[in-house]
Order: structure tokens, then sequence, then C-alpha cells
């Protein structure tokens, strides 16, 4: 049924959604890329691509924070365009996708005050999708109640500090104890929010924020080992929503090493190989947790990936616009990736970035 | 909840005091199907068919062009080689319109003037009642078909501006999808192959039914 009335508003964008997807770097471009000597060859190597001449004003020699900030830059225009051509409930929609980078930038701001740095230095550095109008007006606050009441209570954020004004003062664990809440309201309202625009795109949404939520959950639970973040507080930062609420929610809570982790998650088939791949005769030493973060990571990125691709075999729903969104966000940190291991010179790990398509 | 209780309750309230009211003043017989049909001029019906043929196949071919238009022009930016060969689905829509309006033309030239006392002939019934149920299944299967044919156009486009290989093999559905808009056309050719034309009566005052005057 949805496809009756939905391009009558959405069909334009919708194309050009999928138009900028078929844009998205493959493996034969990544190779080539991949074999590049110099930052040089990647400029012109990308410069055949549909990103095409983003680097030609830069003087040599390309630092890899520009390559990342230009690359950047090539998706905020696409998303601004988009956007602005954009109606009701689409408009909803994208503004919601730029809640999550608003919540970045407000941290940055406040981390950023507490270690008194330079405020316009800061507002360069914030993530250009997720600006509103006071943002230099928040490297003046000195806590959390304050921030609210005179900057923040204008801003779409707004509703999500409800959870956390009771912590008083800012140090840096609070501040992530604030992004974390900030993060968990934000996916609750954004799950609320696609199953109001009914089937099929709640059912995609649902499905790429319920893993989301768990890779939240998980995260958090192994960073909390060994801080002094209690358990109460622990399970107050798990998302409602995902395959692990509420009983693995619950677990996880009082979950206290990495093997409870995994035992929990064995319980969710999906994430059953997550955790599988240790080597042989693991224990919980360190050089092995070490090792198995940064592989969990790398399922997390893939899974992600997954979730988006498979979003756009659907048409007539809104999970298109989001998951291009990810997908050219990992793609920003691919290019990233090749480029950092071009200038240091480190041929050996320049295989170590996700593949889209 | 509250949209469908005022959506179907409040007509069906309506019609149910409406008949009680009839019954319980003693006017039950005011509701008379055979005299609602009888005293209908076989016109309203032939016109009535006629209107909702043509206005359901150009609401459906309508419909398909939008649904396909609007993803035609947005795959088109990136990949303007589609724009050209996407125009079948276009074309596709639009021949459900043709099919309307050509049983609009061959149901048109029955209707022919004649006096009211010498209308009400069983002939004449007959080709008002074909007329009018020719016309709206014409019409309604030609706004399906244009609906359908639109939204497989739209993903034919989308799929062509990803991989030109795919777009023969998604107009194969799109040929079988315009194929029920022929089928509509045949049924409402037949249906009135043997109505006569809105013919005179033989005898000057023949009336059919104590109701008509």
């Amino acid at each position: 049924m949805e496809a009756l009335f939905f391009n009558a508003n959405t069909g334009f964008l919708e194309a050009i959604v999928r138009g900028y997807k078929a844009g998205i770097l493959t493996q034969s471009q990544y190779a080539n890329l991949t074999q590049c000597e110099t930052l040089e060859d990647f400029r012109t190597q990308l410069s055949a691509t549909d990103y095409g001449n983003f680097l030609a004003n830069e003087p040599l020699p390309i630092s890899t924070s520009t390559i990342a900030d230009k690359a950047t830059e090539v998706l905020v225009e696409q998303f601004k365009y988009l956007r602005t051509n954009a109606v009701e409930p689409l408009r909803k929609f994208l503004d919601y996708i730029t809640y999550g980078y608003m919540i970045d930038n407000v941290i940055l701001l406040i981390t950023g005050t507490l270690h008194e740095r330079d405020t316009h230095e800061l507002v360069k550095r914030c993530h250009p999708l997720g600006v509103f109008d006071s943002m230099p007006v928040l490297c003046v606050a000195t806590n959390v109640e304050e921030l609210y009441q005179s900057v923040l209570i204008e801003t779409p954020i707004a509703p999500y500090f409800r959870e956390c004004l009771t912590a008083s003062d800012l140090d840096d664990l609070n501040i992530e104890i604030i992004r974390n809440t900030l993060y968990k309201a934000y996916l609750e309202d954004f799950y609320n929010f696609a199953t109001t625009l009914g089937s099929p795109t709640s059912e995609v949404m649902h499905r790429i924020l319920a893993f989301e939520a768990d890779r939240r959950t998980i995260n958090i639970t192994i960073n909390s080992f060994g801080t002094e973040l209690s358990k109460e507080l622990r399970a107050k930062l798990f998302p409602a929503i995902g395959r692990l609420f509420p009983e693995g929610n619950n677990q996880l809570a009082k979950a206290d090493d990495i093997d409870q982790v995994r035992q929990i998650c064995e319980n969710v088939s999906e994430y059953r190989s997550f955790f599988s791949e240790t080597p042989a005769g693991a224990s919980s030493s360190g050089d092995d947790f070490g090792a198995m973060a940064a592989q969990l990571e790398d399922h997390f990125f893939q899974t992600e990936v997954d979730l988006n691709k498979q979003a756009f075999l659907q048409q007539f729903q809104y999970g298109v616009f989001y998951s291009y969104m990810k997908l050219k966000e990992q793609e920003i940190r691919n290019l990233t990736w090749i480029a950092e291991c071009i200038a240091q010179d480190a041929k050996d790990r320049i295989q170590d970035f996700i593949p889209i398509f | 909840m509250g949209y469908g209780y005022y959506s179907y309750g409040l007509p069906v309230f309506l019609a149910a005091v409406v008949a009680l009211y009839l019954l319980f003043t003693g006017s039950g017989e005011a509701f008379n199907v055979g005299r609602f049909l009888e005293e209908t001029s076989p016109y309203a019906w032939a016109g009535t068919g006629i209107g909702l043929c043509i206005g359901l196949s150009v609401l459906g071919a309508g419909w398909g062009i939008l649904v396909t238009g609007s993803s035609i022009l947005g795959g088109g930016v990136r990949s303007p080689r589609i724009t050209t060969k996407n125009l079948i689905s276009i074309i596709f829509c639009e021949v459900v319109a043709i099919y309307g309006v050509i049983i609009g033309i061959v149901y048109t030239a029955k209707l022919q003037v004649v006096p009211e006392n010498l209308l009400y002939t069983p002939e004449n019934y007959f080709t008002g009642y074909a007329l009018f149920w020719g016309g709206l299944t014409v019409g309604t299967c030609n706004l399906l078909c244009g609906v359908a044919v639109g939204i497989t156009g739209s993903t034919a486009a989308l799929a062509d501006a990803a991989d030109p290989n795919l777009f023969v093999k998604i107009l194969v559905v799109e040929v079988f999808g315009s194929i029920m808009g022929l089928f509509g056309l045949i049924v409402g050719l037949l249906m009135v192959s043997s109505a006569a034309d809105f013919s005179a009566a033989g005898a000057a005052s023949a009336v059919v039914s104590p109701y008509v005057h």
C-alpha cells in the first residue's frame, strides 16, 4: 500500500539517494586506491570516482585530515540537498538523523570548554550537520542545569536532557555518562518515531536501530569494566530497545568480565559469532582482551554495513536515507584509513578497512 | 481508532435512522429497489458508465505516470542514459488511458435521442445497464492496471539506473501487468456486444410499469 502514495512526495528524492549510493566506492576502486604510493596518486584515483575534483584546490602536501574534511563536506552537501527538497514526514526523518550529530557536537563543546580550549577552534571542529544556532554560547557553561536553561532548551535535543540533569558537575566520567544518556534517549525517540511512520520504514529502521542499541549496550558494558561506574548507573545507560532488551540488558548490567558478556550474547544467534573467533586457549588476559575488543569492533562495523546495505533492497521507504548516510560515513572512515596508511608507509595494514560493495 | 468510528460508524448510523423512520411512520414501502430500477432513465445508467470508464482509466494512467515519472526523473540525475529507455513505462501507462477512450467512443456510439414516452423498453433498459457495468468494468481494470504498471515502472527505472542489464527483465513484469488493461477492454466490448443502440418503442404508449409516467 505504501507504493501507491510514496512517490508523490518522495519518489524523486529516493531515486536521488539511490543514485548517490551507486557512487559509493566498490572493491575494485578500493583495490586501485590501496596501490597508490603517494597521496597525490590517491587524489588522482579519487578524481575518477564520484568524488571528482573535491581535492583539486588543496595545496600540496595534502594531509589526511583535509581528505576526511573534504569528503565529509561532499556528504554534507548531498544531505543538505535532500533535506531542502524534503517535505513532511521525510523532513522530520532527516532531522532525526542530524540529532545524533548534534549530541556529538554538544559533548565536544562541553569537553573542550572543560579543558579550556579556544571556542572558535572547537566550533570549527563540530560536525556541520549537527550545528544549531546557539552553539558558541555553550562554551561558557559550567554545569548542566545552566547549560540546559540558557541554550539547549531551544534545540531539538532538549527532551533528551531530562534524564541527565541530575549530573550537577562536569568532569570527564560524567560527560561520558551525559553522552550515553543523551544517545539512549535519542535512539528510543527515533525508534518510536519510526514506528509512527508505519511499515515498511518502521521494519527497516527497527532492525537497524535495534542493532545500534545492542552495540552500544555491549560497548558500554565492556568499557565500564575496571572503572568506577556503578552497576546501577551502567544499567541506566542501556537503551530500552534491541534484541538484548530486556533480559540481556539486565544480565549485562550485572556482568563483571568479558566471558560473562560472551555467554549473555550467545542467546542472540546473530551476536554469537562476534565473540567466537578468539585465539586458541583464550583467557581474559590483557592481550587477548585487546585483541577480542578490536575484533568485536570489526564485527560490529561489518554487521552495521550489512544491515545498511539490506535497507536498499526495499523500495518506498525512508530507511534508504539513513542507510546511505551511515554507509558514506563508513566510506569516509575507510578513505581516511587508507590515506593514513599511505602517508605513514604502513602498507601491511592497508587492507584493514570494511569494504561496502 | 477515532477515524474508523467517524468514517464507518456515522454513515451506518444515519442510514439506520432513515430506515427506522420510514419503517415506523408507515412508509416503509417507499424504499423500493424495483421502482428505482424501473424509473431511472437508461440514459443515466449509460452516461454514468461512460463517465466512470474514461474517468477511472485516466485516474489509473495518471497515477501510474506519477509513480514512475518521479523515479525516472530522480534516477536520471546520476544516470541520464535511463531517461529515454524508461519512457516505455510511461507509454504503457498511457496505453491504459487510450483503452478507456476507445471504450468511451464505442459506448457513446450507442447513445441516440429517444423521446421519453418511448424510452422505457426492455432493450433500452438492457443497453443502459450494459453500458453502466461495462464502463465500470473497464474503468476499474484500467485503474488497477495503470497503478500496477506505474509501480513496476518505478522499480524498473531504479534498477536500470543501478545496473543496465536488469531493465529488460523487469520490463517483462510490466508487460504482464499491462495485459490486464487489455483484458478489461475485451470484456467491456463483450458485455455490450448484444446491446442495441437506444431506439424508440414500437407502440406510442408503451408503459412498462405503473410507476413510470
